[in-house]
């Protein structure tokens, strides 16, 4: 209903929009190209369904972005269908995208384990199914194109330690309990993290990725352990929370690292509130999925993961990413 | 909360019904006061002027949407649209400064734009005989899409104006003295004026309301517009305190704001409910998340204790009532 909504009203919009090009339009835009594709798409253009999990989140904008290019440059046409979280509406609009007959179906999942029951249907009619950003959990897919989070935690340990001077104490902020990113970024920063034997990490407490949440856990942590010199986000929303229960402080005796390089992270990073985050490449993952998923519809084996790089991103190489 | 207590504003209650609601009151205080003990019991941190004003900063946006909440389920509604309302003001604002527009207009624009949102449910369920359940379920549809509309996806910086909902004055954090504002201006409509004494006759039986003289639609649809501005001054107060409008900001707070007003003794059945018992309910909540997390326990046991918490209030509650 809504992703018909939003797609009638970027088709009568077309004309407008197409003369309009501020940055908050970006988005609109791109989905205009998509339609434009549609219309005049050459005979033999694969079709691709991008089953996301929100749009309520400028990186899977971006990720969008980079999926849409890559269908663009290909040729091929490219079905953005969005889940806003819920992994019901994802699981009806795989069953969709599969009575359709789409050529490919690349999923970002709202729920690594509830996509596998999402996926069955698209798999069983002998779709390839490529996995982006989370992965699907008890079902194979033809492939998973994920940021490598292990790494990206172990290195998010790594900066958060040498601002640390290599000694003090750290709590951490965790993500929506069960995701995968959520997992793997703090498994690598655990991992990272021990290799520092004069770090403690003495609470790990769950803010959902929300930065409203992250301000408050934050703080009520900054209660419970007055000495704590670093804080571990696992996404930049909760970072940037955290800046905000900091105050001036932040950057100054407390240090704290996110995780994705989303925008407003970015600004922290430069102004020296935010030492580092670790920036995924959403666009580079868009494009990657969708480069994936032409492969897969032209019968080439897939390796069953796809990492892509993350980058460590401080004050030095902000500028790179802005 | 004593002086409301003792308030004999309300010439048509018996002396037993009094001694209920004296009772419903004092049950969700004394929920509080468990809460609190146990808290302080478990740990040394709860108990200090820092984390106890932490509590109330953290309690204040669930508490003025609870606030307006408690006039809809007061007169038997529910609406479930103030989460996605109070963001879509929030951004609204944001795109109205960003037009270039003074951010006091802003300030005062957002909670505009909860009242129309509200109104319009309101209108629905009076006028459109929609179910509120529907109507605001409708809307908080809605409302969250026009918030992504509005807000291209991506999150808006706020002016000082708003912001400064998120500092202090004279070392008191301005989203407590929001709340305070908004418990006084709720408790005395509620208990002083003949609107709000209307809103239990149409809560408590409909038909009777009608049948003598009580403009039953017209109480209705204002009843929603009262909770979209109160879920507008919400998302206001959420805004200021992270100086940006989050796009997916209050997501299910709805649930939240339902859980404080539940848990504050109103009943869902309508022509129940106080602002005190609201405050109390919202006071809850925040008391729990707050030692959780003080206590660092564990993300996952965290939805367990919290439902489990809701679950135990409401009960000893009803059984309560039934026993008094």
């Amino acid at each position: 209903m809504n992703s018909i909504t939003r797609r009638s009203l970027a088709l009568s919009l077309a004309g407008v929009l197409a003369l309009a090009t501020t940055a908050c339009n970006r988005g609109d835009d791109a989905a205009d190209d998509g339609a434009g594709a549609t219309s005049g798409g050459g005979e033999g253009g694969q079709t691709i369904t991008l089953a996301v999990s929100t749009l309520n989140n400028p990186f899977f904008i971006t990720l969008r972005d980079g999926a849409q290019e890559a269908a663009d440059a290909a040729g091929a046409t490219l079905e953005v269908v969005d889940a806003q979280n819920d992994a019901a509406t994802q699981q009806n609009q795989l069953a969709n995208a599969a009575t359709q007959g789409v050529d490919a179906v690349i999923i970002n999942p709202v729920d690594s384990e509830a996509a596998a029951a999402a996926v069955t249907p698209v798999l069983d009619g002998d779709i390839p199914v490529i996995a982006v950003d989370r992965s699907v959990e008890g079902k194979d897919v033809n492939s998973t194109v994920s940021s490598d989070n292990v790494a990206g935690g172990k290195q998010a340990a790594e900066a958060l330690a040498e601002a640390m001077g290599g000694k003090g104490k750290v709590i951490v902020l965790q993500g929506v309990a069960g995701t995968s990113a959520s997992r793997d970024r703090g498994k690598g920063f655990e991992e990272g993290i021990a290799a520092f034997p004069d770090i403690e990490v003495v609470a790990m407490q769950p803010a959902n990725f929300d930065r409203a949440q992250g301000l408050d856990v934050a703080t009520n942590l900054l209660e419970s352990n007055a000495d704590v010199t670093g804080i571990f986000a696992e996404n930049d929303e909760m970072a940037l929370g955290a800046l905000q229960a900091l105050g001036d402080r932040a950057g100054q005796d407390v240090f704290v690292v996110g995780f994705d390089g989303t925008e407003d992270g970015l600004k922290a990073v430069a102004d020296g509130t935010m030492v580092a985050t670790i920036a995924q490449q959403p666009a580079e993952l868009g494009k990657v999925a969708v480069e994936q998923a032409l492969k897969a519809i032209n019968g080439e084996e897939l390796p069953a993961q796809q990492p892509v790089e993350v980058v460590t991103v401080t004050e030095d190489n902000v500028a790179d990413f802005q | 909360m004593s002086t409301e207590t003792t308030t004999p504003a309300k010439p048509a209650r018996t002396s037993r019904q009094r001694l209920g609601q004296f009772l419903s009151d004092n049950g969700a205080l004394v929920g509080l006061v468990v809460v609190v003990v146990a808290m302080f019991i478990a740990t040394p941190d709860f108990l200090t002027t820092t984390n106890l004003l932490n509590v109330g900063v953290q309690a204040a946006v669930v508490a003025i949407l609870a606030f307006g909440m408690t006039y809809v389920i007061v007169a038997a509604g529910i609406d479930l649209s103030v989460g996605s309302v109070a963001a879509l003001s929030a951004v609204s604002a944001g795109w109205i400064v960003g037009q270039g527009m003074p951010g006091a207009l802003g300030l005062v624009a957002g909670p505009l734009v909860g009242l129309l949102a509200g109104l319009l449910s309101g209108l629905a369920t009076a006028y459109g005989k929609l179910p509120s359940f529907i109507a605001t379920l409708a809307m908080l549809s809605v409302a969250r899409g026009l918030t992504l509309v509005i807000s291209g996806g991506r999150p808006q910086s706020m002016p000082d104006e708003i912001s400064w909902l998120g500092s202090r004055v004279l070392g008191v954090p301005v989203p407590i003295l929001v709340t305070l504002v908004m418990f006084a201006i709720t408790a005395f409509v509620l208990n002083r004026t003949v609107f709000g004494r209307s809103l239990y006759a149409v809560g408590g039986n409909e038909e009777a309301a009608r049948l003598s003289g009580l403009a039953v639609k017209k109480l209705t649809a204002a009843v929603f517009a009262l909770s979209g501005l109160y879920a507008g001054i919400a998302g206001m107060v959420l805004a200021g305190r992270l100086s940006s409008a989050q796009p997916q900001a209050a997501v299910g707070y709805e649930l939240d704001a339902i859980a404080a007003v539940v848990i504050g003794g109103a009943s869902l059945s309508g022509g129940q409910g106080r602002a005190t018992g609201t405050l109390i309910g919202a006071l809850v909540l925040a008391v729990i998340r707050n030692g959780l997390n003080l206590l660092n326990v564990s993300s996952f046991w965290q939805q367990v204790v919290i439902g489990l918490v809701i679950a135990l209030a409401v009960g000893i509650d009803v059984l309560r009532r039934k026993t008094s």
